[in-house]
């Protein structure tokens, strides 16, 4: 492990916070500003844990049917990232925000490209997703590439 | 892939004769080569009462042409009458639960389920790419000559009832011929129903999940909890009896091949032709856990913790490995300079475990021949788990035991092999 991640953990620990669900308004989330995450809560019905790494922090969204979504928000004040794992997939309009048309796009290339169920891996200039699983077990990832926090790998979306 | 569709298009023209499920027969006199790491004393189940026909072809005409999907043929009928109607094309799936048919397919009519207010149930599946949204509705079954009365089924259409924003929110809809690329799906997995606990309401679960079940009156569709009776059901769960689980049995596949007949066996260990024997039981995580239906896989120093599963619905090996290229073409499968022999462990929920030698071809190569349908090494990368797809079914019978009864050898659920 390295020391980063033992960072991230140690921080985790101590700062974790849990944050109720109360209405803002705002949409989108990948992408988006901070207003996102929250509107994010509010539509899983959700607890919001924060939880802070060296160039940016994952909020993590606990939705009420299971699902767990991480956001990952730059110190730069954009989400640039978000993941998922759970009994159910996320709301992906929801969560992709204005993305979520590029997203619509590849899935719907991916699944005309060859009849047969197989994870979705795009990796497309502006956007890249990775989701996998099956029924009652999904997880995946989604992040913008360009807007990755100068160290962070793509291997820290988890 | 647009010309190998397009072949594939003549292949399921020339497959026409065995739309619906060709042939009680079983190729089960090859020897297995062993480089897939199969067993070489393979023995495949000839027809009988618990046994049916399954064939790995392009699937039914006009679906676009499926790689490694295997189809059975099955005959629903409206509750309690003679008015039946048998499909083939139907997609044999042990990574999901219960029957589910195409709308358009579908010519008999059957009883719609409705919610305690008098609303229509209608349900949203959502996989990886797509979505199939639909109502809920009841049919007696038969397969081979196993019967379930009174099933409660998902019949595939977004046409009748609006789909909800958050259904359709995973991709395009899958709810016809062309678009889901079988009649319907056959889901024999692990569990007795689709959803489980998980959608009953109770005091720890007071929020009826999204994406699952839903009743609509005309003002518009709601998300609602659902009983474990009125779920979409296993159908083998509810046979008579040899309910107890399934065996998939299909022979090893070198390579390409045009179609591949294997058999569906019903029951474990419930008569002579369905027993364990050598089979080591895998048990996999049950559906109220956090890891539902899956076990442990370590493959190349990765540990992939109750993060693998075997699902004969995934058409390829699907795991991630950074030193194997992917596919110019398609960054769904891997496209190796030469085909690799590769060896992962598999180490069961609770018990089991045992290593696992398979191979990766390249993906361009299997599909050069454009009328072929089985691929046996077809591999593909995933995000952080391992999906042991149908090229793992190949040479080797797969035991899919049904939670919460009493199959040998194990706790269910379970699967061996």
């Amino acid at each position: 492990m390295s020391k980063g991640q033992m960072d991230f953990i140690r921080c985790g620990l101590l700062m974790a916070a849990v944050i109720p669900a109360t209405a803002f308004p705002a949409r989108a989330a990948l992408g988006g500003d901070a207003s996102t995450i929250q509107s994010d809560q509010v539509h899983m019905q959700g607890t919001r844990r924060i939880i802070p790494a060296d160039s940016y922090t994952v909020h993590e969204i606990q939705g009420a049917s299971g699902t767990v979504v991480r956001e990952y928000f730059s110190s730069q004040g954009i989400v640039f990232a978000v993941s998922w794992h759970g009994p159910w997939m996320p709301d992906m309009r929801q969560i992709m925000g204005s993305y979520f048309e590029q997203y619509s796009q590849a899935a719907e290339s991916h699944h005309s490209a060859r009849l047969g169920r197989r994870p979705v891996m795009v990796e497309q200039p502006g956007l890249v997703i990775q989701s996998g699983g099956h029924l009652r077990s999904f997880a995946g990832k989604a992040y913008i590439p360009d807007m990755l926090p100068t160290g962070v790998r793509a291997e820290d979306i988890q | 892939m647009k010309n190998v569709r397009r072949f594939l298009v003549f292949a399921a023209c020339s497959a026409l004769s065995c739309a619906l499920g060709c042939g009680g027969g079983s190729s089960s006199n090859r020897s297995s080569s062993g480089t897939s790491g199969t067993t070489s004393n393979q023995t495949i189940a000839s027809s009988g009462p618990n046994v049916a026909a399954i064939t790995v072809n392009s699937g039914p005409p006009g679906n676009g042409g499926y790689a490694n999907g295997a189809f059975a043929t099955a005959t629903v009928c409206s509750p309690g009458t003679s008015t039946c109607q048998t499909i083939g094309g139907l997609l044999v799936d042990t990574g999901s639960v219960g029957l589910r048919i195409v709308s358009s397919v579908l010519t008999i009519a059957l009883p719609q389920q409705k919610s305690a207010s008098g609303s229509p149930v209608v349900e949203c599946l959502q996989f990886l790419d797509s979505y199939s949204w639909g109502p809920v509705q009841t049919a007696d079954i038969e397969i081979a000559s196993e019967k379930a009365g009174s099933v409660p089924i998902h019949v595939l259409s977004d046409t009748d009832f609006m789909v909800p924003a958050s259904c359709s929110s995973a991709g395009p809809s899958a709810d016809t011929l062309a678009t889901l690329g079988a009649n319907g799906i056959l889901g024999v997995g692990l569990f007795p129903q689709d959803c489980g606990p998980a959608c009953v309401q109770s005091s720890t679960n007071t929020t009826p999940p999204q994406n699952a079940y839903y009743e609509c009156p005309a003002t518009g569709c709601q998300a609602i909890f659902e009983t474990l009776p009125q779920q979409v059901q296993n159908p083998v769960a509810l046979f008579a009896k040899d309910n107890n689980g399934i065996i998939v049995e299909l022979p090893p596949v070198s390579g390409a091949e045009l179609s591949v007949n294997g058999s569906l066996v019903f029951g474990i260990g419930t008569q002579t032709n369905n027993g364990l024997a050598g089979a080591t039981v895998y048990t996999a995580g049950s559906l109220t856990s956090s890891s539902p239906g899956n076990f442990t896989t370590s493959f190349n120093g990765q540990t992939f913790s109750d993060n693998s599963f075997i699902d004969s619905g995934s058409n390829g090996y699907f795991f991630p490995d950074s030193s194997i290229t992917v596919c110019s073409d398609n960054s769904g499968f891997y496209c190796p300079s030469s085909r690799l022999n590769l060896s992962a462990s598999n180490q069961g929920a609770t018990a089991g475990s045992g290593t696992v030698d398979f191979s990766v071809a390249n993906a361009d190569s299997l599909f050069s021949n454009a009328s072929d349908s089985a691929f046996g090494d077809l591999a593909g990368p995933a995000p952080n788990d391992f999906d042991w797809g149908l090229p793992f079914f190949y040479g080797r019978n797969v035991f899919v035991a049904i939670e919460g009864t009493n199959a040998p050898g194990g706790t269910a659920p379970y699967w061996a092999y």
